[in-house]
């Protein structure tokens, strides 16, 4: 599902932020990315996303060669990914409903598969019945939730999240963590950006070590 | 996707924008004032000159051709003519002042009375005053008209003082295209003024779009609530600067009244019509649009997610 291949990344401002990063990820695997901040983990997710686009090497997701899509292409591309991210990231003048539903107008779904999907996710989440309250009325942990249906609702085959349970207390964040694994369940290929190792080890899943912006532990953990 | 989903979003964004731009009562109302006082401004130069327009063409009929005949003419040939000329259809009315006539309005009219008994004879010829229909009273038709009486025989001269209507009609040209390049500098600072508003929209709500982009919108998804907010903005002016105008030819219309009314004139002032209003309200919009669009499609492109 994603394969990086001697990927370089050097930011503008001359740091060095990945320097020959390998790895390779499977169709419906669940994978941390570990290590210090400034390792290099955000910058793969956003190299996963076409935030940003290599300085060197190659990135495939599903196969295609993330090169091959123009700036035209990445809104498509994006339709097809799930992000979750720390900071949530949501619209804070509309229920929660429309932030849900966000991707799905945007990919230009009929009113009616649009409601019918957002009420799926907001269930998966546990958040039914909260469809008309603001974000800012939720708790961040619910705030998160939003962020996670927002990721789903457009039923992607690849979710990423970028330290999703920072701001959470270890609770909060544990549900969280279990959300995702129930996703993964389900098929979905799950990356997850985070250095809350005492989280990590409570599942039993892959793990890509990074350091200076090197893979420095490609270890499998074993489930 | 549905063309159905299709009309619906739009509708929903449509109403979105206005939503959103009604939320700032205050400042929207600022830009939409901004953008009438710049559209009301040539468009009442507009009116003003179409006024004067048919202001002078009422005048221009009032153009009498004096023809001056030989003296030699009789007064029967004199009389023909006169018919003769009443059958042309370039001409409504035909006058005839004789000779003595003229003369004894002359005494009367200039003062020199006694000094004119001294002459011997009349000096002065037989006239017609000819009136040029109205389909003719046009600088170009009365010119014709002037040709051909010039030709006939028994005539002297001809004199007839177009010029004057003539000058006229050029000031007035050039004051129509003084409006218009008033009008499209201030067409084209309507869509700065309204482009300058979004561009400030766009980067209250870089985050938004931001968002957006990162679930997938295209450019032209997140630009689209931005162009509509642009075409309210041109309604809004387009809206306001008519009204300015009205109320601009309701208190003209009194003063104007009684002007006319000392010129023995009829004359009214009219304002906008209905057709000229549609106009400059689909003209507003689609400075409107075309503001946003320049301003969205630039500043949308440089927002990438980091």
């Amino acid at each position: 599902m994603i394969r990086f291949d001697q990927v370089h990344k050097r930011y503008a401002n001359g740091r060095e932020a990945l320097s020959g990063v390998s790895f390779h990820i499977d169709d419906g695997e669940m994978t941390f990315l570990t290590g210090h901040s400034g390792a290099g983990k955000s910058s793969i997710l956003k190299l996963i996303a076409l935030i940003e686009r290599p300085t060197r090497g190659q990135v495939f997701i599903g196969n295609q060669n993330t090169a091959a899509i123009k700036a035209g292409g990445i809104p498509q591309f994006r339709r097809q990914l799930g992000v979750v991210f720390q900071d949530h990231k949501l619209l804070h003048d509309r229920p929660i409903a429309d932030n849900v539903a966000l991707p799905l107008i945007i990919a230009g779904l009929p009113k009616r598969e649009v409601d019918k999907r957002v009420r799926a996710a907001l269930d998966q989440v546990g958040l039914l019945g909260k469809e008309k309250s603001r974000p800012l009325e939720l708790s961040t942990g619910e705030q998160q939730r939003v962020g996670i249906a927002r990721a789903v609702v457009g039923k992607p085959r690849l979710l990423i999240a970028d330290e999703p349970t920072g701001n959470l207390d270890p609770d909060l964040a544990l549900d969280i963590m279990s959300l995702f694994k129930r996703f993964n369940d389900v098929g979905v290929t799950v990356v997850i950006a985070t250095h809350d190792l005492h989280l990590i080890d409570r599942f039993g899943a892959r793990r890509i070590v990074l350091g200076e912006g090197r893979v420095v532990a490609p270890a499998d953990a074993l489930s | 996707m549905q063309i159905n989903t299709w009309l619906a979003r739009h509708a929903q964004t449509l109403l979105g924008s206005l939503g959103r731009i009604v939320q700032h009562p205050v400042a929207t109302l600022m830009t939409m004032a901004v953008i009438a006082v710049a559209l009301a401004l040539p468009l009442f130069l507009d009116v003003f000159l179409q006024n004067l327009r048919s202001a002078t063409s009422d005048w221009n009929q009032a153009f009498d051709i004096s023809v001056y005949l030989d003296k030699q003419v009789p007064a029967a040939r004199v009389q023909a003519l006169a018919k003769e000329l009443r059958g042309r259809p370039d001409v409504a009315n035909v006058r005839v002042i004789t000779a003595d006539e003229a003369l004894t309005q002359f005494k009367t009219g200039s003062g020199f009375g006694h000094a004119l008994d001294a002459l011997t004879d009349n000096p002065l010829p037989d006239t017609l005053i000819v009136t040029p229909a109205l389909a003719a009273s046009t600088p170009e038709g009365t010119e014709v008209l002037k040709q051909a009486l010039a030709g006939s025989a028994g005539v002297q001269t001809v004199q007839i003082d177009t010029d004057w209507v003539k000058r006229l009609v050029a000031l007035l040209d050039i004051m129509r295209r003084i409006v218009q390049l008033t009008g499209g500098l201030l067409g084209l600072g309507v869509m700065l003024v309204i482009g300058n508003t979004i561009r400030l929209d766009i980067l209250n709500r870089r985050a938004e779009i931001e968002v957006m982009k990162l679930v997938g919108a295209t450019d032209g998804f997140a630009r689209r609530p931005f162009l509509y907010s642009g075409v309210w903005y041109g309604l809004g002016g387009g809206l306001l600067a008519l009204i300015l105008v009205a109320l601009a030819v309701a208190l003209l219309a009194q003063p104007v009244a009684r002007l006319a009314a000392l010129y023995g004139s009829q004359f009214r002032l009219r304002g906008l019509g209905f057709g000229v209003s549609v106009t400059i309200l689909m003209v507003s919009v689609a400075l409107g649009w075309l503001g946003s669009w320049l301003a969205a499609t630039r500043h949308i492109k440089q927002i990438e997610p980091t």
